[in-house]
């Protein structure tokens, strides 16, 4: 091994989606050219969420006994891996490749929180405590525990798929998968992530109540009937949640290369930055500093994927932001607000996106995409993919 | 090769700040000093009722500023320990005044949640209208707490000491189990071979002490159940071990290029010189029984330390005292080692389990081992494990000259990493 040498390209050469609109390549790419949403508007009322799809488990979690020490989001995220190495046809690789998800919270027993709750409220504080800790001993289910922590969706990808190169869970909501995309290209454009092949991606299920706790306390949820992001933004902005496993096999030119793959799109660039948010909002001043340099690289017709929330104050930064980079930059081809489509998949959004941008340009339906991914609440990441071999020099 | 590249030509990654709590003390001085001294800060919880419990030991770390109030939520525990280690390590440091770190934020922390305090006072107020409080009724009493929302959110503890310390650029939380600080120190140093930047501030923190994630780990049957002599449930490599004991506590490194270091004249307190890390994928609890992953991990630090295994002199084990991962160690020093391994101690055995710090907090006992030249024992070495043959410098510290440690960390679902810790060249 030599270093420093010249950095090495990265392609992107598997997308596994699973969404409320289904699983694979076709439908999402169908639903770009213009598709519905689908949603479940009655089940977590008020809260609109874009559900769970139906899944073959087995087709990509064969062993029955490694399905039921996963809850939702887990079996998702290990279903859409799978998805992703078969579509880039690397499962022989798994042994060595590198492992970098980003993870919220798992699933809470919430009928147990629920039957809880309401023993132990009118209760005062030195009788319930005692109470909470039998209750709690005596009702968790042990598999739960793995089910919850967060690094276990890895430990399940790895069991399930194999991989055995090394593992990193990334926190932090939509600028974890970000971040988790941004160490992967970086660590295999320096060469250093040997052999040259990653697996990065990320799992939201969104029917969950103690997710929709937590968002309702930050106020960033959209509430009522479903509305597409720019009708909820000229009223009062908000989220809507969306079930969504997105991952991608992430690959040096030359690794691909030895092993007859094909890339679906090379990932030219990624930056992260998060804006202080305290006082004035910096997002979208932040999101021009780390477009500075993608700038003389946009061509004419380049796609844009934007990850907004529909939360207020980032969406509008964000689109801010784009009105800039329409003015600034070259000619501007599609802009896809895919949480109009998938819904809000939080740490799965920018992953899903870099996704959905490599297979756009697979398609030949964009020349070049830009992708945006602002947290709702913090955090800013932008790509830049292309096609293979599409720029001389990076 | 410069003085300042490694054996590869990257940038040496030189430590000029140490910050340490523990449940030995809070500071890196009193913590070592326990450590030297053999002490235990293993006892019985006292932050929350524990009857029961199977388990009602731990290593919990209260701060001076919760006396006479309520516990803080495990959010504000590992936000309040992560900033008291990094004011610690940027003071020694010397670097970062007033908002202005020149590098970025790696943060090993928990996954964090809203929890019980908090559900109960939601279902109190949600009870109010009459029926037993449901999920929809929890979420309608939430609204507009921001505080749930940002106590919460993964991002929050990353982005207020972020904003508290000055650090640039998107600040960066992990999380891999028990390997979480180990992690951290990881993406650390490759952000500085990178050269993505000079300096990187790495954390590791733990503040998990609550009834809910004390009983699942019970629940795991991964926590010793000897509650009745606290300061002896913690025995790592000893025949009687019967798991860990949960423990809190963070450490902060002060990570810079070994270039960036001498320009600005500061001082050295010793190097990182090799990460390494496998996945395992055997079992979600379970290392594979041929070592693989543990062993790869430990050869992988140690290859990219650019230095062979017999070139390490003291390793601080994971030990966490659980009879699996001891017996699994054993197996990996052996074959990475051969017939003479050298020392390994467990500081587990004094610290308990800090979890998603303990990466972090004994990365930076190893600096302190090799600046005072001194190895930490394994306390509770009673009777000895015929199955573990190995020096674990059993209940006292011992001199030696320390040139090189070994640092393992290996976590529940498979994610090892190891660091490899030098003295200053010349």
């Amino acid at each position: 091994m030599t270093r420093p040498h010249a950095p090495e390209e990265v392609w992107i050469t598997g997308v596994g989606l699973a969404s409320s609109l289904g699983e694979g390549a076709a439908p999402h790419l169908a639903a770009l050219e213009g598709g519905r949403p689908v949603l479940d508007e009655t089940g977590f009322a008020p809260f609109p969420i874009h559900p769970l799809p139906a899944l073959d488990l087995d087709r990509q979690i064969p062993k029955r006994s490694d399905q039921r020490q996963m809850e939702a989001w887990q079996r998702l995220g290990t279903y859409a891996a799978g998805l992703a190495l078969d579509h880039a046809g690397a499962r022989d690789r798994a042994g060595g490749m590198h492992l970098l998800v980003a993870a919220g919270g798992g699933e809470r027993d919430t009928a147990l929180d629920e039957r809880i709750a309401a023993e132990l409220a009118p209760l005062p504080a030195a009788e319930a405590a005692p109470l909470l800790n039998q209750r709690l001993a005596s009702g968790l289910r042990p598999t739960l525990f793995l089910a919850q922590l967060s690094n276990l969706l890895a430990g399940n990808i790895s069991i399930v798929h194999g991989i055995g190169g090394s593992s990193r869970t990334f926190l932090g909501e939509e600028q974890a998968g970000a971040e988790a995309a941004r160490v992967a290209l970086a660590r295999l454009a320096e060469g250093s992530a040997e052999p040259g092949i990653a697996l990065v991606g990320a799992a939201y299920s969104a029917p969950r109540w103690e997710m929709l706790l937590t968002y309702a306390g930050g106020g960033v949820l959209w509430r009522g009937p479903w509305a597409p992001l720019r009708e909820r933004l000229a009223r009062s902005g908000g989220m809507v949640t969306g079930s969504l496993g997105a991952f991608l096999v992430l690959e040096t030119a030359a690794h691909a290369r030895a092993r007859g793959a094909r890339g679906l799109a090379r990932l030219a660039a990624l930056a992260t930055t998060a804006a202080r948010r305290r006082g004035g909002d910096g997002a979208g001043a932040a999101a021009r500093a780390l477009a500075g340099p993608l700038l003389p690289r946009l061509r004419p017709g380049h796609a844009v994927f934007s990850g907004a929330t529909g939360v207020a104050r980032p969406t509008r930064e964000e689109f801010g932001f784009l009105d800039w980079l329409a003015a600034e930059g070259p000619a501007r081809g599609a802009l896809h607000l895919t949480a109009d489509l998938l819904g809000h998949g939080i740490e799965a959004a920018f992953p899903a996106n870099l996704g959905l941008a490599a297979l756009a340009i697979a398609a030949g339906q964009a020349p070049q995409a830009l992708v945006t991914g602002f947290g709702m609440w913090r955090g800013e990441a932008l790509a830049l993919l292309d096609a293979p071999g599409a720029e001389g020099s990076a | 090769m410069s003085a300042t590249r490694d054996h590869l030509g990257r940038p040496l990654v030189a430590v000029t700040g140490i910050g340490m709590a523990t449940p030995l003390g809070l500071g890196a001085e009193e913590s070592w000093a326990g450590l030297l001294a053999g002490r235990s800060g293993i006892r019985r919880i006292t932050r929350f009722p524990t009857e029961h419990l199977k388990t009602t030991i731990a290593g919990q770390v209260d701060l001076p500023e919760e006396a006479g109030r309520d516990p803080f939520p495990s959010p504000e525990r590992v936000e309040r320990l992560a900033a008291l280690t990094a004011e610690e390590a940027l003071a020694q440091a010397g670097i970062g005044g007033r908002g202005g770190f020149p590098g970025p934020l790696l943060l090993g922390m928990p996954p964090v949640e809203v929890e019980w305090p908090h559900r109960l006072a939601l279902a109190r107020q949600a009870a109010r209208s009459g029926a037993a409080p449901r999920y929809p009724d929890l979420v309608a009493a939430a609204e507009g707490r921001r505080d749930l929302f940002e106590g919460a959110l993964f991002a929050g503890i990353g982005e207020r000491l972020a904003d508290h310390l000055g650090t640039r650029g998107a600040p960066i939380s992990v999380s891999t189990a028990c390997a979480t600080g180990a992690t951290a120190i990881q993406l650390g140093v490759e952000a500085i071979r990178r050269g993505e930047a000079e300096a990187a501030l790495c954390i590791g923190a733990e503040g998990s002490l609550q009834p809910e994630t004390l009983i699942r780990f019970s629940l795991l049957s991964a926590l010793s159940t000897r509650n009745e002599d606290p300061a002896r449930a913690a025995r790592p490599f000893e025949k009687t071990r019967d798991g860990f004991v949960m423990a809190e506590g963070a450490a902060a490194l002060v990570l810079e290029s070994l270039e960036a270091a001498r320009a600005r004249g500061a001082r050295v307190l010793g190097l990182v010189l090799g990460c390494g890390e496998r996945a395992d994928s055997f079992h979600r609890t379970r290392s594979n029984p041929d070592g693989g992953a543990i062993i790869g991990a430990m050869r992988a630090a140690i290859a990219d330390a650019g230095l062979d295994p017999g070139r390490i002199d003291y390793v601080n084990a994971h030990g966490t005292g659980t009879p699996e991962n001891d017996k699994m160690e054993t197996l990996g020093m052996l074959a990475v080692f051969g017939e003479a391994p050298p020392p390994i101690s467990s500081t587990k055995s004094m610290t308990g389990h800090t979890l998603s710090a303990a990466g972090a907090i004994e990365a930076a006992i190893a600096l302190l081992a090799i600046r005072d030249g001194m190895l930490p024992p394994t306390i509770n070495h009673e009777t000895p494990d015929p199955a573990i043959p190995l020096d674990v410098v059993p209940n006292a510290a011992r001199r030696a000259r320390v040139r090189h440690v070994l640092s393992n960390s290996f976590g529940f679902g498979g994610q090892n990493v190891c660091l490899v810790l030098g003295a200053e060249p010349g």
